[in-house]
């Protein structure tokens, strides 16, 4: 099922999915050469990061985590910038003070980016308390994990929310659905009483949902019913999406344990690796979209290779400027402490 | 120094002066929030914060108790266009919100690179208030000078409050601003109209020519009192306030210490790692040819506060133990000199 959207905009989300797959996989590639600290991917997010957001104009926020590559993608942040900003360089988006975990482009309506877990929910909040004191229709999004959800942050700002029936997106992409990472002592998942996350939402009597991340058309149609909500003054919505996390994304540090996502996995399942057959064939949303699309007869294989071939030429050439890129000199550590 | 008192300015207490400052701050500015109620405590002056919510009531809120959620919540308005000053109340409960103070707004314009400002300010009352026991008496400033990001500004009279809430208003950094529960009922001079006192000016409260003793917030009016009693003595004090901390006013309080060559820091915070720590080392570091004796600490003891009233008063900076260190900072020198 494709959502009711035209097909150029439909092309151009899967467009903007193949260029978050192919900026992750780039980065992953670059991390063999360079140290960029602990980062995180977006790999078998796209599903979940592209509609939703593309349902948002100019003046909203999006306050996003360390897992934030796909957001600012998807809002048309410059992936060239955004490497930089990974390797720490005068270029960079935050001129090498953020680093991955910290990538933020107010322009692009990301006006700070907090990898503290839970944090960045009161302030996504503040955002929305001064959108609707100054009158405006502004939405404010709070893209978080469902490990937030185990902080007491998360129940001073529902609440608030709430009480004031602010006009705030609550997006919980829960990647730990299948709770393996913990038990193989590898990624962390969520250590939660309550049997399902959206219970933890009802006694506040935010309208809560559950639905399947790797589905643009659940994505699609309950964002536009949230931001609608907001926007008319119904107040707060939360939105909680399910994805299985990708295996590369397993270990703590990411690894192409997968190698590259070949666009032909989605005509031609003979070439899906053995190891990684169920992941690509059940729980990828870029290869399920793409399928969609070809089904419906949206895009052709030709067409799909082609935007895939331009994707990677522009993470190629987004590697090579952020590699030419200069280091910022050691004194301007010194500024943009103050005003 | 102190303007001179005319026929512009009129006496109010500590408190109507704060309260008359969120007032002119509320008028002057559209973007102004109050988010809280405690900014005069439970003192009898909090019926002037209610008068503010009954004159500005869609622009003063209170939050639920939920420090996290209200000081983030000011935080983002902050960062989306408000100009929210947020009441902590009692300077303990930062604590709760410390993720928030610290690690979120302080941190935002650099880690973003100069993108983004959070125009906030986190009010407290901060110190120890008489039976306030451990939880309710603390002094966080040290704390908050170890956090590079924030402006902190300590005012410790009725003008001082006044005016340097302006500079904060109108400032774009986020500003931690803590009164003392000791000075509401202070009296003191506010000029009628509201100008601003800027951040990083000292006010040399006292002059003197004997002892420089530097203070802040309640500790200059317990400093000006000993000053008082010591001037019976023969001895000279100079008071220096520096009132703001971040920015620090250096070179006022070394003009001060190279006239006296000796420094009593006065200071409410536990002595180990405290403000007055930090301004010992500034002056043993800028002005050590200048000082004819060592550098004296007068500071809460390093234990957490005591609940009874003998306890709390062996602990506290007391103006007893301000006049004993300045006696023996004049009395070590003239040691020394023989």
């Amino acid at each position: 099922m494709l959502p009711p959207l035209s097909t150029a905009r439909l092309v151009e989300y899967f467009r903007t999915m193949v260029r978050i797959r192919r900026f992750e996989e780039a980065l992953i590639r670059l991390t063999d050469d360079h140290d960029v600290g602990h980062f995180h991917v977006y790999v078998g997010q796209e599903a979940t990061g592209v509609p939703a957001l593309a349902l948002l104009g100019p003046g909203d926020v999006t306050y996003t985590t360390h897992r934030n590559h796909g957001h600012l993608i998807a809002r048309g942040v410059d992936p060239a910038r955004m490497l930089a900003e990974i390797l720490g360089r005068s270029t960079g988006t935050n001129r090498g003070k953020g680093g991955t975990l910290h990538l933020a482009s107010k322009e692009h309506g990301f006006p700070t980016t907090s990898s503290s877990v839970g944090g960045p929910l009161p302030i996504a909040v503040g955002s929305a308390f001064a959108f609707r004191e100054l009158g405006s229709d502004r939405v404010s999004v709070c893209a978080f994990g469902d490990g937030a959800l185990e902080e007491g942050a998360w129940h001073e700002a529902v609440n608030i929310a709430a009480v004031l029936s602010l006009p705030v997106i609550f997006l919980c992409e829960n990647n730990s659905l299948e709770a393996l990472g913990q038990k193989a002592n590898e990624y962390p998942s969520s250590t939660l009483a309550a049997r399902r996350l959206v219970d933890l939402v009802r006694p506040f009597r935010v309208p809560a949902v559950a639905i399947d991340g790797s589905d643009v058309a659940a994505v699609h149609r309950e964002m536009r019913r949230a931001v609608r909500r907001a926007r008319s003054g119904g107040g707060p919505s939360f939105i909680e999406t399910w994805t299985v996390r990708w295996p590369g994304s397993r270990p703590i540090w990411p690894q192409l344990v997968t190698g590259e996502t070949d666009l032909a996995f989605a005509w031609d399942p003979d070439r899906i690796p053995a190891a990684h057959r169920e992941w690509f064939t059940r729980q990828d949303g870029l290869l399920r979209f793409l399928r969609e699309l070809l089904a419906a007869g949206r895009i052709s294989a030709e067409e799909a290779l082609a935007i895939d071939a331009a994707a990677r030429t522009e993470m190629a050439d987004a590697v090579a400027f952020a590699l030419d890129s200069p280091y910022p000199a050691g004194e301007e550590a010194l500024e943009d402490v103050f005003a | 120094m102190s303007s001179p008192e005319g026929a512009d300015e009129r006496e109010m207490t500590y408190a109507e002066a704060l309260v008359l400052g969120l007032r002119r701050a509320l008028e002057n500015d559209p973007r102004v929030r109050l988010m809280g109620q405690y900014f005069v405590g439970l003192t009898p002056h909090r019926k002037l914060v209610a008068d503010l919510r009954d004159d500005f009531p869609s622009r003063v809120w209170y939050p639920p108790i939920a420090e996290v959620g209200y000081v983030g919540t000011g935080i983002g308005a902050a960062i989306s266009g408000l100009r929210p000053i947020v009441d902590i109340a009692t300077a303990s409960f930062i604590f709760q919100a410390f993720s928030q103070v610290v690690n979120e707004a302080a941190n935002v314009r650099y880690m973003t690179g100069g993108q983004t400002s959070v125009p906030v300010i986190f009010h407290v009352n901060h110190g120890i208030r008489g039976g306030g026991a451990a939880q309710h008496s603390h002094s966080p400033q040290a704390m908050m000078w170890n956090t590079p990001g924030l402006r902190i500004m300590l005012p410790s009279s009725p003008r001082d409050v006044y005016g340097l809430l302006r500079t904060a208003v109108e400032t774009d950094d986020p500003v931690f601003w803590a009164d003392h529960v000791k000075l509401f009922d202070v009296v003191g001079p506010v000029p009628a109209a509201w100008e601003a006192i800027p951040f990083g000016v000292a006010d040399v409260k006292r002059s003197g020519t004997d002892v420089t003793v530097v203070a802040t917030s309640y500790m200059v009016q317990r400093a000006l009192a000993a000053a008082a009693t010591l001037a019976a003595e023969g001895i000279s004090v100079e008071v220096v306030d520096p009132r703001t901390l971040v920015p620090f006013d250096l070179k006022t309080l070394l003009g001060s210490v190279a006239k006296t060559g000796l420094l009593v820091v006065v200071d409410e915070c536990h002595q180990s790692c405290g403000v007055g720590a930090e301004i010992a080392a500034l002056v043993a570091e800028h002005a050590f040819d200048a000082l004819r004796g060592p550098i004296r600490r007068v500071s809460t003891l390093d234990v957490p506060i005591p609940f009874s009233r003998t306890l709390e008063a062996f602990v506290e900076p007391s103006e007893a133990k301000i006049l004993a260190a300045v006696r023996a900072a004049v009395a070590g020198t003239v040691a020394r000199r023989r």
